[in-house]
């Protein structure tokens, strides 16, 4: 899908030193860069279309993408999950089993799934005629006419159940759902995107019926496709999968992000061997200007695996983590930055000490000009593998069209890698991050042996219960 | 119905073509041999390139389980020319992405490029394939990881730690009984002396499979890996017996407590695979048979035991046809909102008795053949699993060839062979079940569905 007739979209070189660092390290990769040519319309009815031809392989993926994640529920935790869970359980004429035969039958992949930001429909297909059309139309009468039968509805609240109960045993779930609870309150990315217990309970199929009736909607989608078809099929297609959605509008945009007031500590009781932690704050928005230079400085401190500061100094150095990390999760508005690792409980205390340090001391001095050139060099000479499936590029063009991000989002994103200087860095983490106002959540029996000594673990902490 | 008819015949009719317009697989073996097999894919203008040991998990001896894995950690921990860590700079320096897995069956080293630097990668390789500076520092740096590693996967995890309590009961001599990452006191007790006749006896290029996948030219991958690991010498390697299962004489059943919120359960049923199977067709027909009860939502776990009865909040079956010795058909299951474990195991051993007593439908094998078909096709928009399918293949005594005969094997898979295998194999004698029971995770609050989760199944 980048081969030789995607050739157009290339790299321009900067000026004076750089211009030489180009020469040397990246002209003999000029044509590694090809980018997929990604083609854009609206649908009468206001989809946003994203395309690129890939005829490689005999296949299409399919996502339809709806601002329609757990940043909806509106109170209902869950809510945006449980829509995506009954979604394909009964459409039209079709019951549950009916439809899972029409895909199978002619070997399609069907998926529904509800992040915070996002809800996504997704279909894989061959796309010989005769097996596509018949996928397509399944997949569309799951779109335009699902059923939410009352006992689809409660079978599926069922499962969410019991996986709200699987989550109560993972340390990691825990970890995490005290963390967005702890940073955003009552803000609508704070609640759990599998709902709790009591959410679940209290959500009604009119509820399910109602968020379906707001929110999938021709205005609040986007439809990214990529595969094996001209351009007229891929319009065919989109008409056959969205042309049925109504119009509606889009939503209007969620509340503004307040950041932390002071530095807090949530302290988790759990039976586990390990504690694990989880550091940070606000971070960015997904249209945060500063966007890339924050992207390139994670990378050096904890988003490049194995060779970050933090697995140096966590993992290479002490031994104390098999997995440490930090990222920035850019959302439509303000997303988190937050450090996480797992270590026995008897060691959380020393490791929560280093990440601290770690922040501090990015943030004051920010990268060395060495660190920055390895990380640019990391993410430009690995820019061809984010590319290199479908798989891949439908996840970009996901992006790409939920955020509103430039088509040519994936031809500059080598050469604004490139610009990003030491000074950028050391200015965005500065502006974005401040580390004596981060959240620290610990999930772990350190937290247990604290409340049964009956003290409190110091100021500002509070103990929250499973 | 008439309309799928049509679509499944167009279906089958495709794989033909398909197969025809498979890239190409080149195979050439260094006077050291060391094996290299190259599949070209010019999709993009990357490349996997994987270097495969004939070591894991299942050639370890008592006293020293995990030994492979705390080995593969080592491989990033310095060579004679290269200090620790400097193999994951050098390779993310050229925008690569690099890591190792451990298996029972093999311990796999891999990088992915873009394609004009593969030579850094057989560089690197080459180099500790050969030159490993084993340092008892480091080592126990190392360790340490390897235990948090096993904290985190295993002891915190309770369905995964009663999935390793059920194979060291349900595989009675076999090595499959112990963990890939090892008995937490066997990695206590490890030592680099240990490591170090470890990396002796297996790391030698005779011992090795490089499989690289992407868009580059057999013949210039070739002239490559003969540069670099061509200069390593051959040597002897420890000769082995494959992993050997006796037979099990009667059902075993073992409870796990642990602190959890749901119950689990796992029953396994002792099946051959390819390797071992007197009749090839049968690990097909076993392929096919755990398609039928998990093979998606039209399955039959998914239609009847979470839609229809309602008995299970998720089950599902396995089965691996591509190991070195004898394994296991598994079910697995957690119980709906509101249902027992007897319930679902009573569910689960009804869907065993149908396979056992009636033939499948045929439309329920037209459709497994179906996903079989396309999924072929999908898994061609992944380099790093063809290169997968490839060394998996080689490393447990297999060709890679026989990756391209599985559609046709599935395909061929009668209703009749189905109800033989389901007979022959899914028998109370050579059963294993297990259970987790939970304890509570937080001893000062009851459970709270106490009804749910304490069913004792004995």
């Amino acid at each position: 899908m980048y081969g030789r007739s995607f050739l157009g979209c290339r790299r321009s070189a900067g000026g004076g030193l750089r211009l030489l660092w180009l020469l040397i390290f990246l002209i003999p990769l000029a044509d590694v860069q090809a980018t997929p040519d990604i083609q854009h319309w609206t649908t009468e009815n206001g989809a946003r279309v994203y395309f690129v031809q890939a005829p490689e392989l005999p296949m299409v993926d399919v996502r339809v993408v709806f601002d329609a994640g757990s940043a909806r529920d509106a109170g209902k935790a869950g809510l945006a999950q449980l829509t995506s869970a009954v979604l394909p359980d009964g459409a039209g004429d079709l019951s549950a089993d009916e439809i899972a035969e029409r895909f199978e039958n002619v070997g399609a992949r069907f998926g529904a799934s509800a992040g915070r930001d996002m809800a996504t429909v997704s279909l894989r297909s061959l796309t010989d005629p005769k097996l596509l059309q018949p996928a397509l139309e399944t997949f569309a009468l799951i779109l335009t006419r699902p059923a939410f039968a009352p006992a689809d509805f409660e079978r599926n609240r069922n499962q969410m159940l019991v996986a709200v109960r699987h989550g109560q045993q993972s340390p990691g779930y825990l970890a995490e759902k005290a963390f967005f609870a702890g940073l955003y309150g009552d803000h609508p990315y704070g609640s759990p995107p599998g709902g709790t217990e009591e959410t679940l309970q209290a959500i009604t199929r009119e509820d399910v019926l109602n968020f379906y009736k707001r929110y999938y909607v021709a205005r609040n989608a986007v439809v990214a496709i990529v595969g094996d078809l001209d351009r007229r099929a891929a319009e065919r297609l989109v008409q056959t999968v969205v042309g049925g959605l109504p119009k509606g509008e889009a939503p209007p945009p969620l509340p503004e992000v307040e950041d932390l007031a002071e530095a807090r500590e949530v302290e988790v009781p759990h039976p586990s061997a390990q504690s694990h932690v989880r550091i940070g704050q606000i971070g960015m928005a997904r249209h945060d200007p500063q966007y890339f230079a924050l992207y390139v400085g994670n990378h050096i401190l904890g988003g490049s695996g194995l060779v970050s500061r933090l697995n140096d100094e966590i993992r290479e150095r002490r031994g104390l983590s098999y997995s440490v990390y930090s990222y920035f999760y850019p959302m439509q508005r303000k997303g988190p930055f937050l450090m996480g690792l797992q270590t026995s409980t008897e060691q959380a205390e020393e490791a929560v000490r280093l990440l601290q340090a770690q922040l501090e001391r990015f943030v004051t001095q920010g990268p060395t000009p060495e660190e920055l050139a390895a990380a640019k060099k990391n993410i430009t000479g690995g820019f061809a593998l984010r590319i290199d499936s479908n798989g891949k590029i439908v996840d970009y063009l996901s992006v790409i069209g939920f955020y509103g991000l430039p088509l040519d989002y994936l031809d500059r994103f080598v050469e604004r890698i490139e610009a990003v200087t030491l000074e950028d860095v050391r200015a965005a983490f500065k502006r974005h991050l401040e580390p004596e106002r981060n959240l620290t959540v610990i999930v772990g029996r350190g937290a247990v042996q604290a409340r049964e000594a009956g003290g409190g673990a110091g100021v500002g902490t509070s103990s929250v219960s499973q | 119905m008439m309309l799928r008819r049509i679509a499944l015949i167009a279906l089958l009719g495709l794989a033909a073509p398909l197969s025809a317009t498979t890239p190409s697989v080149h195979e050439h073996t260094l006077d050291n041999g060391l094996k290299v097999i190259v599949k070209e894919d010019h999709r993009a203008p990357v490349v996997v390139s994987q270097v495969w040991y004939k070591v894991g998990s299942s050639y370890e001896h008592n006293g020293i389980t995990g030994v492979s894995h705390v080995l593969e950690h080592m491989m990033f921990q310095g060579t004679k020319t290269h200090p620790p860590g400097e193999f994951s700079r050098i390779i993310a320096s050229h925008g690569g992405r690099e890591n190792a897995f451990t298996s029972r069956d093999y311990t796999a080293y891999f990088q992915q490029l873009e394609k004009d630097r593969l030579e850094v990668s057989f560089e690197l390789e080459a180099d500790r394939m050969r030159n490993l500076a084993l340092n008892d520092e480091f080592f126990q740096k190392e360790r340490r990881v390897v235990m948090e590693e096993r904290r985190l996967r295993t002891e915190d995890n309770p369905q995964a730690l009663t999935a390793e309590r059920f194979n060291a009961v349900a595989y009675l001599t076999s090595p499959y009984r112990n963990p890939v990452i090892g008995w937490m006191e066997d990695l206590q007790r490890l030592t680099l002396q240990d490591l170090q006749s470890w990396y002796e006896s297996w790391y030698a290029p005779n011992n090795a499979t490089l499989v690289v996948v992407g868009d580059v030219r057999p013949d210039e991958v070739f002239a490559l890996a003969q540069k670099h690991f061509g200069v390593l010498e051959r040597r002897p390697v420890p000769a082995v017996a494959p992993p050997l299962e006796v037979e099990q004489r009667g059902l075993a059943r073992l409870t796990v407590k642990v602190p959890a919120e749901l119950p689990y359960l796992i029953m396994g049923y002792k099946t051959p695979v390819l390797k071992t199977a007197g009749e090839t067709w049968e690990p097909y027909a076993l392929e096919v048979l755990a398609g039928i009860l998990d093979g998606g939502a039209s399955a039959r776990f998914a239609r009847e035991l979470v839609r229809g009865q309602q008995v299970a909040a998720g089950a599902g079956a396995g089965y691996n046809l591509y190991a070195r010795g004898d394994g296991l058909f598994t079910l697995s299951g957690t119980p709906a909102q509101g249902r027992t474990m007897e319930e679902l195991e009573q569910a689960l051993r009804e869907q065993v008795r149908r396979v056992r007593e009636e033939p499948v439908t045929a439309a329920e094998l037209e459709r497994v053949k179906a996903q079989v078909v396309a999924g072929n096709v999908y898994e061609r928009d992944s380099l790093f699993y063809q290169a997968m399918q490839i060394g998996i293949l080689e490393t447990v005594g297999l060709d890679w060839r026989v990756a391209d005969e599985y559609v046709d094997r599935v395909k061929a898979v009668t209703a009749e062979q189905v109800q033989q295998v389901a007979r022959k194999y899914l028998k109370d004698e050579s059963l294993t079940v297990a259970v987790l029971d939970p304890l509570p995770l937080d001893p000062n609050k009851p459970r709270p569905m106490p009804n749910n989760g304490g069913d004792h199944v004995r």
